[in-house]
């Protein structure tokens, strides 16, 4: 009898994983396809000539990164510890998926000019919005669920779905990308991953419907003891506000800049600083975040034996004191000076064209196609617009495409996956620790305010400040400029470390002490 | 150990103290005057989001590591 109702109970967890991962994991996938698919968009909705509409993608790309994803946790989780976990969380799905459909319907800037910014604004803010109350909901709903001492585990998986998102984003834009060939693909086919996004939200919609109220949330509301006013509660009160604290600056500020080098910085540290050709970027990014991606739930399902703590503060010391060494070895191996070239495959193709409706300015186009004796291929495109205006400077564009070698590339591979490794245990845990930190009648709030400060502000900023600290660093002929950007995760990451260690309190679990 | 951990509460709001000049004075206004548009945008989101975060976040966060309120819980 009792083996039968364990084997019900595990069923019942098994439904409750599967109903919120999925969803979830839309949300990061309608997400990420967004950003992926930037240069795309921005060609089609944002033409860079004209200054607003240029403003207008530069305030889409940063905010609903940065500033509207506290507010969506805000809003939802205020929502969501009034009316519950299940109606807030089916809400956050439907704004996302319906904000990415209907992107994808958005006709361009050619056909109806002004309102195609305007609108791609719009739904980025939503999808920003709708991001920011899934996750603390999800994590919040499944935990709820999970047996005592499992709670690592079982939220892990809720983990997965942040990088499995950005893996199937990826995918999906591969593939159609192969199917429909570039020219189609950019034409009108990044359409499809937008549009494809909804029949996953119905999906996902429909196993959500069926699935009943968090038991620890149902209990609490029907002992009449829900928070009249979270907000105030959460913020308000400094028992509850020091937690809040101490979650950002102890825990998820670090989690996020590490979350964000391992993933993002990654992929454009070997796209845009290395050079590596965007097919073989898109292509072992995938691979690393396949093979990391199960040990989410190997460091979550740890955790629930030695400590959500360690894990973390272990993840993120390793993470910042390997960092230099990675990100050095990963430079060296791709880079092709000093490589010996084969001489006899290289060629240099130079074009001249006059530019239209300028008469006299002209931009002169250098090909050059190497090969390496170790199998590696380099072709650089440099562009140079001169000008007939002799006081104007010539505007220099050069683009390196590198076809890494099968040995280098599975280096490139092994060292994203190192990274990913420390991803994982940092964030494998982290639902379950911020979840355990907050009581039940403001834990949607609580815990989705710092989660998306650390993730959205701390850790949306890497790629900007990282950026600017390598360019900066270029142009004073720092010998290391390449190392310079990974500072930020660095100083943000041990100063998370030291608070961390220093104050969060092992004995500190909310759910333990109410239950 | 716990007084050491209390006394770095200081510490904590200096250095919001700090990222805050350094957000302003170096990063925030240069931004904002740099005339780009990219530049515009980061500037107005670090100065009028960012930085109070940060700053109201770690000098808050620091008065309350020197008042004590996260000394360990004995269990």
């Amino acid at each position: 009898m009792n083996e039968e109702k364990t084997e019900t109970k595990k069923n019942s967890i098994w439904s409750v994983i599967m109903a919120s991962s999925v969803g979830t994991l839309i949300e990061w996938y309608d997400f990420y396809i967004f950003g992926s698919l930037a240069l795309v968009i921005s060609t089609k909705f944002f033409p860079q000539e004209n200054p607003t509409a240029a403003f207008l993608s530069t305030l889409a790309t940063f905010a609903a990164g940065f500033v509207v994803r506290p507010f969506g946790a805000l809003f939802f989780g205020r929502l969501g510890d009034l009316i519950g976990r299940k109606y807030t969380f089916m809400v956050t799905l439907l704004l996302m998926g319906g904000s990415t459909f209907l992107i994808g319907c958005i006709p361009d800037y050619k056909t109806i000019g002004f309102a195609a910014p305007l609108l791609v604004l719009l739904l980025r803010l939503l999808q920003g919005l709708a991001l920011g109350g899934e996750y603390g909901g999800a994590a919040t709903y499944v935990a709820e669920h999970a047996p005592p001492k499992e709670r690592g585990y079982w939220t892990s998986w809720i983990q997965t779905t942040a990088t499995l998102g950005l893996f199937v984003s990826l995918t999906v834009i591969l593939i159609t990308r192969s199917v429909l060939g570039t020219e189609a693909f950019e034409d009108w086919g990044w359409r499809v991953p937008f549009l494809v996004s909804i029949l996953m939200v119905i999906v996902s919609y429909f196993i959500r419907k069926n699935m009943h109220e968090s038991p620890i949330f149902a209990k609490v509301k029907a002992e009449g003891k829900i928070s009249l006013n979270p907000l105030k509660e959460s913020f308000g009160n400094k028992y509850n506000f020091k937690f809040v604290l101490l979650a950002l600056f102890g825990a998820v500020m670090g989690q996020g800049v590490i979350w964000y080098t391992g993933q993002f910085y990654a992929m454009s540290f070997i796209g845009k600083v290395c050079g590596v050709s965007s097919q073989q970027t898109d292509m072992l990014m995938a691979v690393a975040l396949l093979l990391g991606t199960p040990f989410f739930i190997v460091f979550g399902g740890l955790s629930d034996k030695i400590g959500r703590k360690k894990i973390m503060m272990l993840g993120m010391f390793i993470a910042i004191i390997s960092y230099r060494p990675i990100y050095s070895k990963i430079y060296t191996t791709i880079d092709c000076t000093g490589k010996t070239e084969v001489l006899n495959r290289a060629f240099l193709d130079v074009k001249t064209n006059w530019i239209p409706n300028t008469l006299s300015d002209s931009l002169v186009t250098t090909k050059t196609h190497k090969e390496f004796s170790d199998g590696t291929i380099m072709d650089v495109t440099r562009k140079v617009t001169i000008y007939q205006d002799q006081t104007k400077k010539p505007l220099i564009d050069e683009k390196k495409s590198i076809q890494l070698n099968t040995p280098n590339y599975w280096i490139i591979i092994l060292l994203v996956f190192v990274q990913i490794l420390f991803v994982t245990m940092v964030y494998g845990p982290i639902a379950a620790f911020l979840v355990e930190m907050f009581p039940t009648k403001i834990r949607y709030t609580s815990m989705s305010l710092p989660y998306h400060i650390g993730n959205g502000i701390f850790g949306g900023l890497l790629p900007t400040v990282a950026t600017y600290l390598v360019s900066t660093a270029k142009m004073t002929n720092n010998p290391e400029w390449y190392l310079q950007g990974l500072w930020y995760p660095i100083i943000v990451g041990g100063i998370c470390f030291i608070i961390g260690v220093l104050y969060l309190d092992k004995n500190d679990n909310k759910i333990e002490e109410e239950l | 150990m716990r007084t050491i951990k209390r006394y770095l509460g200081i510490f904590w709001l200096l250095l919001g103290l700090g990222v805050g000049y350094f957000n302003v004075i170096e990063f925030g206004l240069p931004k904002l005057q740099s005339g780009k548009q990219e530049d515009l945008v980061f500037g107005i989101i670090n100065l009028f989001i960012l930085t109070p975060i940060i700053v109201g976040g770690l000098v808050t966060f620091g008065y309350y590591v020197l008042s004590g309120e996260y000394d360990e819980k004995t269990k």
